[in-house]
């Protein structure tokens, strides 16, 4: 049996209990194991994705117990594609906050490797009650990332983000209870060969825990009426914390397009089940994204609504439930991630040279290094409103034509190009305050240590400003991959059959 | 028994949301646990109500009950106590740091 499906969680979890069994020792150690552990786990990603780009689906039985009865991970082209991307902002975001960020309290490696393990596992697992203990797991580690730092701002906006997210638990367990109790079983692949047998009378219920378990996923992705808690916790974290919650969303994304692509889909009553619901609120939440960065007034909050967005965007492309969509929203995918990633960094960038202003977007003291700050701003804010020549321009036009037939796209075309003018419209409006219209007062001259500790955010924020260029320089390969991905996912039956093998093998009870 | 179990469950599902709903986080944390409890009952009664079974393949016993949702339920229980903790511990720093129990850290105005 292959072993590198499970790697990438291995290599986060020896980090973590390494980290926390030597916690008192001095904060050197903690970031040379940390670093040293994410750009371990960047090559071994990087393996990965030559592995999934064969085409094979790799199982890896835990324990060695045949599926359905044991648990499995599966890594496929989506998942590897999750995972790279998942290095490439652990890896800035690190950087960044080793700069000082992770010495405002306790523990800060360990949890950011815990943070890597649940979202690696996720996008691995076949199995959705593991996906529910790796959410789990990326949950926990976020909820005390977030109150990093302390004050009462980000305690208060975490309180609510655990209640809320507690509360999601519970319903993903009512889901969970109700898919076992109907379907006999958690295995996705198995969940699809046993959904098209499911008698007429458990089909209400197999559906009750389908919306469910959406309404869960969607919870985590921040769609529109469970998506309002976003740019509060967003805006309270610190900017590297902020940075690496980009993607969280994208967990919520990612399970949606998992579990409705390879299980649900299956059974004609199951299939599409929310359809049209959800795009209408993934367009509603492009709406409100858009009425979110108009009123916002901190670059932290407008990149929290720019999120809000991009969830609403990359759901309509995922709710299409073509091939063509699937495969342009994952090449847009990567680049929001990054693209919004790169924003909070830079808005902590902003915020530490501004005093007691912050990212405020008011007239104070100009930041300094206007030519690096005042660039990285133009590079990012052209990609994330999706003009030419970035990634985001590539990225809406695929989306756009992936669309173009479908009985939608007015719609969907009027929202994602006004969203994208009001975004430039935004990010201009905030640019120019920050840059052009400083007051006349020099910022407070800086000690060495800062200088120090600049240099390594300056590489952190280059690095995710030099994610959508390359992106665009790429486009060719990636777009590529997104294509295989989607038709992979899209066909099924091979990911099924590399997890199950033979469906007639498996000894089946009727239970009462 | 059906009947009573779901209804049992369905009680505690509304007594839950209902203290979730207060505006104390003490009122929030024990609807949240009363919650995680229909919730953990739910996911050991899926595996069907069948008594003097054993989760083990015995010879001559009255069939087998089902072992994985114990298994799940293990672990949601486990899980489910670790955030409670960790939600108890936020309430209270919350507490500290802003003087109020008021899940908004401010009384109303």
């Amino acid at each position: 049996m292959n072993h590198w499906p499970i790697i990438p969680i291995l290599i986060p979890l020896a980090a973590a209990i390494l980290l926390l069994v030597s916690h008192s020792w001095p904060m050197l150690w903690s970031r040379i194991v940390s670093f040293g552990a994410v750009l371990l786990l960047a090559a071994a990603v990087i393996f990965c994705l030559g592995l999934a780009d064969s085409g094979e689906v790799l199982v890896y039985r835990l324990g060695n117990w045949p599926p359905p009865y044991g648990i499995v991970l599966v890594l496929d082209r989506l998942s590897a594609l999750m995972l790279a991307l998942t290095s490439a902002l652990a890896i800035p975001v690190l950087l960044y906050a080793m700069a000082g960020t992770d010495a405002e309290g306790r523990h800060f490696h360990a949890l950011f490797q815990f943070q890597i393990v649940g979202l690696n596992g996720a996008f691995l697992t076949g199995d959705i009650f593991n996906l529910f203990v790796f959410f789990e797991i990326l949950l926990l580690a976020s909820y005390t990332l977030l109150v990093h730092g302390g004050g009462v701002e980000r305690v208060r906006a975490g309180l609510a983000y655990v209640v809320l997210n507690l509360a999601g638990s519970a319903l993903f367990l009512i889901a969970l209870g109700l898919i076992y109790g109907t379907l006999g079983t958690l295995n996705l692949a198995d969940m699809a060969l046993v959904l098209v047998q499911v008698p007429p009378a458990d089909q209400a219920l197999v559906r009750t825990a389908a919306s469910l378990l959406l309404v869960v996923f969607a919870l985590k992705a921040a769609l529109l009426p469970v998506s309002l808690w976003l740019p509060q916790v967003y805006g309270a974290a610190s900017a590297p914390i902020a940075a690496l919650f980009a993607i969280m969303t994208k967990v919520g994304l990612y399970a949606i397009l998992r579990v409705s692509t390879i299980a649900f889909d299956a059974a004609p009553f199951a299939a599409n089940l929310l359809g049209l619901w959800l795009t209408a609120l993934a367009l509603l939440t492009m709406a409100l994204g858009t009425m979110g960065l108009l009123a916002a007034q901190r670059l932290s909050i407008i990149t929290a609504n720019l999120i809000l967005v991009s969830t609403g965007t990359l759901l309509v492309a995922f709710t299409a439930g073509n091939a063509n969509a699937t495969a342009a929203a994952l090449y847009y995918l990567p680049h929001t991630t990054l693209v919004t990633g790169g924003l909070f960094l830079l808005a902590g960038r902003i915020a530490s040279q501004r005093g007691a202003l912050q990212d405020l977007a008011e007239r104070g003291p100009q930041p300094r290094d206007i030519l690096l700050t005042g660039g990285s701003y133009l590079v990012l804010a052209v990609a994330v409103a999706g003009a030419p020549p970035l990634s985001g321009f590539l990225g809406k036009l695929m989306l756009m034509q992936s669309l173009s037939n479908a009985g939608l796209a007015p719609v969907f075309w009027a929202f994602l190009l006004v969203t994208g003018f009001i975004s430039a419209l935004v990010l201009a409006r905030t640019a120019s305050v920050y840059f052009w219209e400083p007051e006349r007062q020099a910022p407070a001259v800086s000690a060495g240590v800062v200088i120090q500790a600049g240099s390594m955010r300056t590489t952190a924020l280059l690095l995710l400003t030099a994610a959508s260029p390359l992106l665009m320089l790429a486009a060719a390969p990636l777009s590529q991959y997104a294509r295989a991905t989607a038709e992979q996912l899209h066909g099924r039956a091979p990911y099924i059959s590399a997890v199950i093998g033979d469906p007639a093998a498996i000894q089946r009870e009727r239970r009462p | 028994m059906e009947l009573v179990v779901s209804a049992g469950i369905g009680v505690l599902v509304a007594a839950g949301l209902y203290l979730m709903l207060r505006p104390t986080s003490f009122s929030v944390v024990l609807g949240l646990t009363l919650l995680s409890y229909a919730v953990n009952a739910l996911i050991f009664f899926a595996g069907r109500l069948n008594a003097e079974s054993p989760p083990l393949a015995i010879g001559g016993a009255n069939g087998i009950a089902d072992p994985l949702p114990q298994a799940l339920v293990l672990t949601a229980i486990v899980i489910g106590f670790g955030m409670t903790a960790y939600l108890v511990a936020l309430a209270l720093r919350t507490k500290g740091e802003s003087k109020t129990d008021h899940v908004d850290g401010r009384e109303e105005a």
